[in-house]
């Protein structure tokens, strides 16, 4: 490898020596490609033409108006697909194309990086396999119908707990049988090094945009930007924009599930310790020996043990600041946003806007907060239906 | 303490090598089982202690891992597992495992702590070579000696980085992919042994899909100077759960098996 992939002590990429030539090749071809001007004409045109980029930034009058601040949202809700994940599904499935891959795999939680890669699979006639918690794969299953309908093999995973982090697990093993043709497709920023890089790159349109669009739009930098954070894509993506802003307040929201002190929750950065999974050295869930945590979360999106290794660093660093939201607040704010707004957020976006709204009557009129609605929530209508059964 | 140096020299053929989760399936009938191996002529140890997960494993053994960890296996339990074994009889044990038990145990503490217990050495399957300084160090303080995986994907420059870190063997996964048994022997296990030979001296043993007499004895016929087994002898484990008298015979039986076909005048 070229690179440690290290951000301070986090990140590195700890997986078993046969992984590592493939790690490289990817390394490799990121380097090569991500400014070919060639290669960046045609991520462009697709981000443009297939996902619908640049997405909104939009200002929530209502919802500011709930709030006592101005909120302005990142409309990734409104990209094809349903989330942001397209983003980093068309930047990683056209780098895999360069590579002159023939199959692509992924892992997925909610179904929506499934779908996007299922959809990317389809795209550029790829083969496609979606490994999928066997558990997830009942509560998402219109995304598992979709997934199928763009022509991938989704394989549930029975092993451990049937979530995210065993779906991880298969695809990696997968891929350590098929490494000669096969591109894992890794669906957030974690994992190990290129992937937390990779993927920050190509999800970075979003801090990009909301960016600009903050200077043109309001004419200033919002002061605080928010997202939910599973493995971290979605924050990082829009972090990324204002990382170099000092005055620009950063913050990731968990899902604090049942609540932090119980063990049903995924607050990894909140409550974890520090130790190496799926690749990388970061924040996890865990025991005194290391034996990982089962999580939960009202969102299969979050509902994972460990978290991107840049999120570590940027949490010890101070740079960025990592809250929680329960699944009580999360619906709240979901039906909230509806209300307000006649926005359905997705579940996982819905904890970014619980945290922000929980800050009612805490911050100056004068405040604006971006929040990144990395997604939809139509994938999530059953569950809240069966939480909060609509009169 | 027996040295996989000794042992090699010693042997003057191909080392058996089986593998167990320690604790699989429960602390009791896991040390009964790692005896009646030692009885059958195992020659070297490769234990492995359960987590959760085990990227690098196939359903057999990640099957085991849940049965060991269910059980009430954790490190305090697998560091008194091995002192029992070394107290039964000094063979050169190998731990493989994963690096956030090391990790959260303290890399230093854990190497000495297994040391004193009777361990040669520290395999970690998701610890390359390129992270090899978080490792070397704390285990030469030890007095463990090192082993690292090679693969049919490695090429000649890493094998030879990987040989100049290694004192005690090179693991040589004999195949793309998790453990696991396999119907037949990869095609590029051969050329493979061959490579290593002609880049180190380095005692090279065998591992990943071996799963009977045959294939273990082309292993042992093509160079190897260990074969390790692990999938196989696990799913004896597997396979005879509610007859522990069954499965201790099975065992034996295997490894004997083994040890025969790979016996200098079979091969
Ligand atoms: C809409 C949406 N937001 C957020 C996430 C969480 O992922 P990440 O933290 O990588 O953005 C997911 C994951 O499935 C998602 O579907």
């Amino acid at each position: 490898m070229k690179e440690k992939g290290r951000f301070g002590q986090f990140g590195g990429f700890y997986v078993p020596e046969v992984l590592i030539p493939a790690l490289e090749e990817i390394e490799q071809a990121f380097y090569k490609f991500y400014k070919d001007p060639r290669f960046v004409a045609e991520l462009n045109e697709l981000y443009k033409n297939y996902a619908g980029r640049p997405t909104p930034l939009y200002h929530a009058k209502r919802l500011s108006e709930h709030c006592g601040f101005s909120v302005y949202l990142k409309r990734e809700d409104l990209l094809h697909g349903g989330a942001h994940k397209v983003n980093n599904c068309l930047g990683q499935g056209l780098l895999a194309q360069y590579m002159g891959k023939t199959r692509l795999i992924a892992e997925t939680g909610a179904g929506q990086h499934g779908l996007a890669t299922a959809m990317i699979g389809a795209l550029f006639g790829m083969e496609t396999k979606i490994f999928m918690g066997s558990i997830d794969v009942e509560r998402q299953n219109v995304n598992v119908h979709k997934m199928k309908l763009c022509g991938a093999e989704v394989i549930p995973v029975k092993g451990g707990t049937c979530t995210l982090k065993d779906a991880i697990n298969d695809a990696l093993r997968y891929w350590t049988a098929h490494v000669q043709d096969t591109f894992y497709l890794f669906g957030t920023a974690g994992g190990p090094h290129p992937y937390p890089t990779v993927v920050k790159h190509f999800q970075s349109p979003i801090g990009t945009e909301a960016r600009r669009q903050c200077l043109e739009q309001i004419g200033r930098l919002p002061d605080m930007v928010i997202a939910c954070v599973g493995g971290g894509s979605n924050a990082i993506g829009i972090f990324s924009g204002f990382i170099d802003d000092k005055s620009v307040k950063l913050i990731g929201v968990e899902g604090a599930g049942r609540g932090v002190n119980t063990t049903h929750h995924c607050a990894t950065l909140n409550v974890g310790t520090v130790g190496v999974l799926h690749g990388a050295r970061t924040y996890l869930l865990q025991d005194a020996d290391g034996q990982i945590h089962e999580t939960e979360c009202i969102s299969a999106g979050l509902d994972y043990p460990g978290v991107g290794p840049e999120h570590a660093f940027l949490k010890e660093s101070g740079r960025a600041e990592y809250v929680c939201a329960d699944d009580k607040q999360v619906l709240d704010a979901f039906e909230l946003v509806c209300k307000k707004e006649g926005i359905l957020p997705a579940l996982e976006s819905s904890h970014a806007i619980a945290w922000l709204v929980g800050q009612k009557g805490k911050l100056p009129p004068e405040t604006i907060a971006v929040v990144n609605l990395s997604g939809r929530g139509d994938k999530d209508v059953g569950i809240v239906e069966k939480h909060r059964p609509v009169k | 303490m027996k040295t996989y140096a000794q042992t090699f020299k010693e042997l003057k053929r191909s080392a058996i090598i089986p593998f167990f989760v320690i604790g699989d399936p429960d602390y009791d009938t896991s040390l009964s089982i790692v005896k009646t191996a030692i009885d059958a002529g195992a020659d070297i140890l490769e234990l492995g202690i359960a987590f959760s997960d085990p990227i690098a494993d196939g359903p057999t053994i990640q099957k085991a891992d849940i049965r060991a960890l269910a059980a009430g296996m954790n490190i305090k339990r697998a560091l008194q597992f091995v002192r029992e074994i070394k107290n039964y009889k000094d063979i050169p044990i190998g731990l493989l495992m994963y690096y956030n038990l090391v990790y959260q145990y303290g890399v230093e503490k854990f190497f000495n702590d297994f040391h004193a217990a009777g361990v040669n050495s520290v395999l970690i399957a998701d610890l390359s070579i390129d992270d090899a300084d978080e490792v070397l160090a704390p285990a030469k303080k030890a007095g463990l000696e090192t082993v690292f995986m090679v693969t049919p994907v490695t090429n000649d420059e890493r094998i030879k980085l990987i040989a100049s870190h290694t004192t005690g063997f090179i693991y040589t996964v004999s195949t793309l992919g998790v453990t696991g048994a396999r119907q037949t022997l990869s095609n590029m296990v051969k050329p493979l042994i061959k490579t290593i030979k002609s880049i180190t001296d380095i005692p090279v043993c065998v591992g990943f899909g071996i799963s009977n007499p045959k294939q273990a004895a082309e292993v042992a016929s093509a160079g190897a100077d260990g074969v390790i087994i692990g999938s196989a002898i696990v799913k004896i484990i597997e396979d005879n759960l509610a007859d522990k008298k069954q499965m201790l015979d099975n065992v034996k039986n295997f490894v004997a098996a083994i040890k025969n076909a790979t016996a200098p005048n079979n091969i």
